[in-house]
């Protein structure tokens, strides 16, 4: 008999099945937001224009790098060296903690502005440049909190490496994990050139 | 689930028994064997199931005359929004898939578990929770949501009922969906036993497969859409709010792109039922395998594609009106197919008429007026009339009720002896098969009547002209219940004093039925060889 | 019947390979940062969601193995895409030719 949970193909299965619900989670995201495009590209130009660039491109750049790290700890396991590993996962959380934190000051400055979901300030804008403000909310949120989740995800697999629970002939949770940070990062790969390059 | 009177531990109990000192609850809401989790399944949603009819007879009493006021207004809209909730979110959606999946997936495909037997009982844990939550929402705050089960913005972001609540019980239980679905397709993949081909699986796999495709791919949709709303009451979002811009109308596109292929997660599962009932009791090899196989798939991809023939009247351009319409008779055909099929396969065969293919010849004629009558709304200009009105309530409580609800009935009574390993009283089963078909009818299709006079839904009262309808209409939800009654209790005293059933009453030959009744916890002694189809019959299979 | 193998070999990807995939994810961001600030029109947006798609395939295809993966996989992904893309694309039969009063 086989032991379901010995099932390295089956897993790996899984989890892209998984990773189809959160394409398409944020899927219906995306809908909203091309109709609305479609509706208000002026004011999404307009609006755009107020966020930082640089900010952006500084977190797109930090989660490639993370997804390089998570990417590079898999080889590591594979061959054998588990330091290493543990190694390239903290960097990877390291740079996700990078990530939130600043996507915290860029929201934090919005705040400070007055923009928020439902601000005076917001209202008194074109309709368009709310419901750009309202889609930033509301992707970059969720996505924020898939790096959050991820962040978790990721030290409790350190933890399952330094047991050896993961390990060099079993690391289908490490792979997995890895897998869904990758999403992660390619969820942000869309949504950096949709927020703060149509400018 | 105890069966008293019955030796603990005997082998004949099997997967039921629990060792000697690991028995009780614990060994059952903490168990990853698949068919313990699908009983649970089955448990909850009849439970469920009996406070969504309850709920139903409330509103048929209210109606019962112009003028009644049984129900206050706002509790009236609270009963239709709750009923339709529980029925759709916590009864239908789950009901084939979660239980009779869960318990025959394995055993059909002969594998000893699902792939991911733990998360399996996370998904039931996750169901608990969303019926939990979803009593929360009824029970607390200002009062149970009262927008209908469809939550349509810009309403469900300003009243001030438990909305929040509401919506966040369908997420969790969407999650739960997923992750059913997830575990199938999975466990379909990688699970079959040696020759188990593809061509071999049974077609109750077939349409679960295809099933759990449409759960994987479409529910996120509905996930994202219910977290929408929530934001938009709790954190002032304004998306769809046409006050700040937003369009309500892409939040119906959002909410149809899952519910219209939430109809096949539905009815695909029950018409798998079917497939592999019909020709057990025509003994007779299913006609066109291929096509029924296929058609489940075309189902669930061209079903992807019709979902704004919700939306005809609701301002949309006109061009999507026409887009929809079209796509939406495409969709009939497979369905179609299938009806066909199964016809062909009782054609010239030695029916047997039992319970089971009773339900289903139920199933066919419910699904067949429901489905047609469908056909009347996809038609664009047709919809325009009987949009929102009585005509839409009938045809879907035809399909669901009548095709879900009795493809459910019959699984339950075609594996009722495979899993308790007794039998039910068939005398009584068909008495009650007979009432709960004529209590369907006369309670549904005065509404066919009342839509084309004009008679809209979820209204509170209604001019005179509609009485002699609505009386009708209430009086069938009488013997309705009482069919219902009789039914369950039929099957509570099968579970309790049926006499043994043998490993295979009906001469079945999935290989469900080669195993003991019940099947031991296990399941397969050693994983089988499968070497021929779930349709080719023993020479002589009745050893009743 | 499993149609993936059980035990499959899993492919071990180089740390160069890997670093290569980086610099050219880093080198597209800097592209599409500067694409951005010349005036296209419409064609912004096309030359964002190319490259950005050019990136996420690179992802898909090495960080996460998808290269080395049975075809099976790759066509459910594809599924998946195919299914996203006609969820926004027949909604677009009504948002694009909406009458709609402007404000
Ligand atoms: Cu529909």
């Amino acid at each position: 008999m086989i032991e379901a949970h010995k099932d390295y193909a089956g897993a790996k299965l899984g989890m892209w099945l998984f990773l189809f619900t959160e394409v398409v989670l944020f899927g219906g995201l995306f809908l909203l937001y091309s109709a609305y495009l479609h509706r208000y590209h002026l004011d999404f130009h307009h609006a755009a224009r107020n966020l930082d660039t640089f900010l952006g491109g500084a977190n797109t750049i930090i989660l490639i790098t993370s997804s390089f790290f998570m990417a590079m700890s898999i080889t590591a396991l594979q061959l054998g060296r588990r330091g290493r590993c543990l190694g390239l996962l903290a960097l990877t959380v390291l740079m996700a903690l990078g990530f939130l934190a600043n996507k915290a000051i860029e929201w934090w400055a919005k705040f400070e502005h007055g923009i928020f979901p439902g601000s005076e300030h917001l209202r008194a804008l074109p309709q368009g440049e709310e419901i750009f403000y309202s889609l930033y909310f509301a992707m970059t949120g969720l996505h924020g909190i898939h790096v959050l989740l991820g962040v978790g995800i990721l030290s409790f697999v350190m933890i399952l490496v330094r047991r050896g629970r993961v390990r060099q002939e079993d690391f289908v949770i490490l792979e997995n994990s890895g897998l869904y940070w990758h999403l992660v990062d390619l969820i942000w790969i869309f949504l950096f050139p949709l927020f703060y390059l149509i400018t | 689930m105890s069966l008293t009177g019955i030796k603990a531990g005997a082998s004949p109990r099997g997967f039921l028994s629990s060792p000697q000192d690991a028995g009780g609850l614990r060994s059952w809401i903490f168990s990853t064997d698949h068919k313990r989790i699908g009983l649970l399944y089955l448990a909850c949603i009849l439970t469920l199931f009996a406070a969504g009819v309850a709920l139903g007879l409330i509103m048929r009493l209210k109606l019962i005359t112009p003028g009644n006021d049984l129900l206050a207004p706002q509790t009236y809209n609270a009963v239709f929004t709750v009923h339709g909730v529980i029925m759709i979110f916590l009864v239908v959606i789950p009901s084939i898939p979660a239980s009779f999946g869960n318990i025959l997936l394995p055993l059909h495909i002969g594998a000893e578990d699902v792939s991911f037997p733990r998360l399996n009982l996370f998904s039931w844990w996750l169901y608990l929770t969303g019926a939990v939550v979803a009593l929360v929402s009824i029970f607390t705050g200002s009062g149970a949501p009262d927008t209908g089960w469809t939550f349509y913005v810009p309403f469900s972001e300003r009243t001030t009922t438990n909305v929040s609540v509401a919506v966040m019980a369908v997420f969790i239980l969407g999650f739960s969906s997923i992750l059913t679905g997830l575990n199938f397709i999975t466990t379909i993949h990688q699970l079959r036993a040696p020759g188990m081909t593809w061509r071999r699986l049974s077609l109750f796999v077939w349409s679960l497969y295809a099933t759990a495709w449409v759960q994987v791919l479409a529910t996120p949709i509905l996930g994202i859409t219910v977290l929408l709303v929530f934001a938009e009451r709790v954190l002032n979002l304004g998306l769809f709010d046409p006050g700040r811009g937003g369009d309500p109308l892409l939040y119906q596109h959002l909410f149809w792109i899952y519910s219209h292929p939430a109809v096949y997660i539905m009815i695909l599962p029950a018409m798998g039922v079917i497939s592999d009932i019909i020709p057990v009791f025509a003994r007779k090899r299913i006609f066109g395998y291929n096509m029924i196989a296929f058609s489940s798939l075309t189902i669930a991809s061209v079903g992807s594609l019709v979902w704004a023939h919700h939306m005809f009247t609701s301002g949309m351009s006109d061009l999507a009106v026409l887009v929809f319409s079209f796509l939406t008779f495409i969709v009939a055909v497979p369905s179609a197919i299938k009806i066909f099929n199964w016809l062909s396969t009782l054609y010239k065969g030695s029916i047997i008429v039992e319970p089971p293919l009773l339900f289903t010849l139920g199933f066919i004629w419910m699904f067949s007026v429901g489905g047609l009558t469908g056909l009347i709304q996809g038609a664009a200009g047709a919809d325009i009339h009987v949009h929102d009105t009585y005509f839409i309530v009938a045809h879907f409580h035809y399909v669901i009720f009548g095709g879900t609800g009795l493809g459910m009935f019959a699984a339950m009574h075609f594996w009722f002896p495979k899993i308790f390993g007794r039998m039910y009283n068939r005398r009584t089963a068909a008495a009650a098969f007979w009432i709960i078909l004529l209590g369907m009818n006369v309670l549904y299709f005065p509404m066919f009547i009342l839509g084309l006079m004009g008679m809209p839904r979820r209204y509170y009262d209604y001019p005179a002209q509609f009485a002699q309808g609505q009386l009708i209409s209430t009086v069938g939800s009488w013997i309705l219940a009482m069919g219902l009654a009789l039914m369950f209790y039929n099957l509570y005293a099968g579970v309790r004093r049926g006499a043994a059933a043998g490993p295979n009453p009906w001469g079945a030959a999935t290989l469900e039925w080669t195993l003991p009744s019940p099947p031991p916890s296990g399941n397969f002694a050693e994983i089988p060889e499968v070497e021929k189809g779930p349709y080719d019959f023993a020479p002589d299979p009745r050893h009743d | 019947m499993a149609e993936l193998d059980k035990r499959h070999a899993p492919h071990i990807l180089s740390d160069r390979l890997l670093a290569t995939v980086w610099a050219t994810l880093v080198c597209l961001t800097a592209i599409t940062i500067a694409v951005a600030r010349i005036d296209l029109g419409f064609y912004n947006i096309l030359a964002a969601l190319s490259i950005a798609t050019t990136k996420a395939l690179l992802v898909i295809f090495f960080f996460m193995h998808m290269k080395y993966e049975h075809a099976l996989l790759k066509w459910l992904l594809f599924l998946a895409c195919v299914v996203l893309a006609i969820f926004i694309g027949l909604t677009f039969f009504d948002v694009a030719f909406r009458l709609q009063v402007r404000s």
